[in-house]
């Protein structure tokens, strides 16, 4: 099949995504930005952001529509729900291939495929999702009124999100892996103080039990090795982020012990012609400003590294 | 009350009746504008262009009129947002709570409404 070629080719249309597709566009490079789900990435799941420059506040909605449609505008071509299935990024000629078949080119190549929630991985997980097990507490807080639910997570979310479903269920157990809360210090004691809430430490869901809706819970104690059922009607999941890297995994493309991608100050990785932006980058802080920031940064270096190959190209004739 | 959506909107239950009643193949995405509920939009967006065989519609859930999404018996059992159901000759062929991918979406839309064009 024959495929088709751009100066850049962007995996991933969050806003580290679309920044660079931007840029780019409007620097005139043939740009492709391609995306598993749909545009915006985690942004798009903000009710509220409040402290993106410019705007006092706008919906995660709101603001990655406008960032599509400014970088479509400038000519940036996008793919939504596509799945990679072949890469060769260390040839002069970065290719991929989709699903479906269709093969790109590229001169360059920017990574910018963020991060998604970290699910169990627990039998019975897909099964009660939506049933039972919930991702978002202010989604889905009121359908556990009058009702018993466990929380899982030790951080920031997890603590906050156990004391704010206090609101609706008569009783909270949250339950954590390690011994000891990696959330604030005043998370923490406004969990622990809530006569509601019910600590379980060290300690994991091994599966989750019911018919039409969840019933149960099985639970380990990770250091008594002791397992038990515990009846309740709801399970919170708030257990971090990972980075969406999965499809570079055993490639040439370097990666740190949680698998981020390792880039310099430049954007760039260990990989001649290939970039990396926003949340799947190994860094302290994830926000949409740095997302952006990211894309500013690796969309410069792809079009320096573009004009450059043109350059060497002219030379050569 | 309807949501602030690129999808064409269901205010009330007549409009249900009426969507389903003229349309074979109807998905209708029952939210509110929330983390689970948004990328269900957003798919069905995008999916609107490739399955024009199909209604794509969303409702707000905190509607009154919504009680004809909420209470139907296939939601009986749904304890997370979006409530999106799937309406073939006007009976439910499938209901889904919380987030779906594309996948799981498309899954459902070709076994029940036929692939896209």
């Amino acid at each position: 099949m024959e495929s088709k070629h751009y100066n850049s080719i962007i995996i991933g249309a969050g806003p580290a995504g679309l920044t660079a597709g931007i840029y780019l566009s409007r620097a005139r490079a043939t740009t492709l930005i391609l995306d598993s789900g749909v545009a915006g990435g985690q942004m798009i799941l903000s009710h509220e952001i409040a402290n993106y420059p410019g705007f006092e506040s706008i919906s995660g909605y709101e603001l990655s529509s406008r960032m599509k449609k400014q970088a479509k505008n400038f000519g940036c071509d996008i793919m939504s729900g596509i799945s990679i299935v072949e890469i060769d990024f260390e040839s002069s000629i970065k290719s991929l291939r989709l699903s479906n078949g269709k093969k790109f080119t590229a001169d360059t190549i920017i990574l910018a495929t963020g991060g998604r929630s970290r699910n169990l991985g627990v039998a019975g997980e897909d099964i009660f999702k939506g049933r039972g097990i919930s991702y978002c507490a202010t989604c889905d807080g009121d359908f556990f009124t009058g009702k018993e639910i466990a929380v899982v997570g030790g951080g920031n979310t997890a603590l906050e999100e156990a004391v704010s479903l206090t609101k609706y269920a008569t009783k909270v157990t949250l339950i954590h892996m390690l011994d000891s809360f990696q959330g604030f210090q005043h998370e923490q004691d406004e969990a622990l103080k809530n006569p509601k809430i019910e600590i379980r430490l060290n300690s994991r869901i091994t599966a989750f039990n019911g018919k039409d809706g969840l019933e149960s819970v099985n639970v380990e104690n990770l250091v008594t090795h002791e397992q038990y059922e515990l009846n309740l009607d709801g399970v919170f999941v708030f257990i971090g982020y990972e980075a969406n890297t999965d499809f570079l995994k055993g490639r040439c493309i370097k990666l740190n012990e949680r698998n981020e991608i390792v880039v310099d100050s430049q954007m760039q990785t260990n990989v001649s012609g290939v970039f990396a932006a926003g949340d799947a980058n190994a860094k302290r802080y994830r926000q949409i400003t740095l997302a952006t920031a990211d894309g500013t940064i690796a969309a410069l270096n792809a079009m320096d590294y573009i004009n450059k190959l043109k350059t060497n190209a002219l030379q050569v004739v | 009350m309807v949501l602030p959506t690129n999808l064409e909107h269901i205010a009330s239950a007549a409009e249900l009746n009426e969507t389903i009643k003229n349309h074979p193949n109807v998905m209708v995405c029952c939210g509110r504008m929330g983390p689970m509920c948004i990328p269900v939009y957003g798919v069905m967006e995008e999916l609107q262009e490739e399955y024009t065989h199909i209604a794509f519609r969303d409702m707000a859930f905190d509607s009154p009129e919504a009680a004809a999404i909420r209470n139907l018996p296939e939601c009986r059992s749904f304890m997370g947002l979006p409530f999106t159901v799937y309406f073939k000759d006007g009976k439910v062929a499938a209901a889904t709570s919380s987030i779906q991918s594309r996948d799981q979406i498309t899954t459902i839309l070709d076994r029940e409404f036929g692939q896209s064009n």
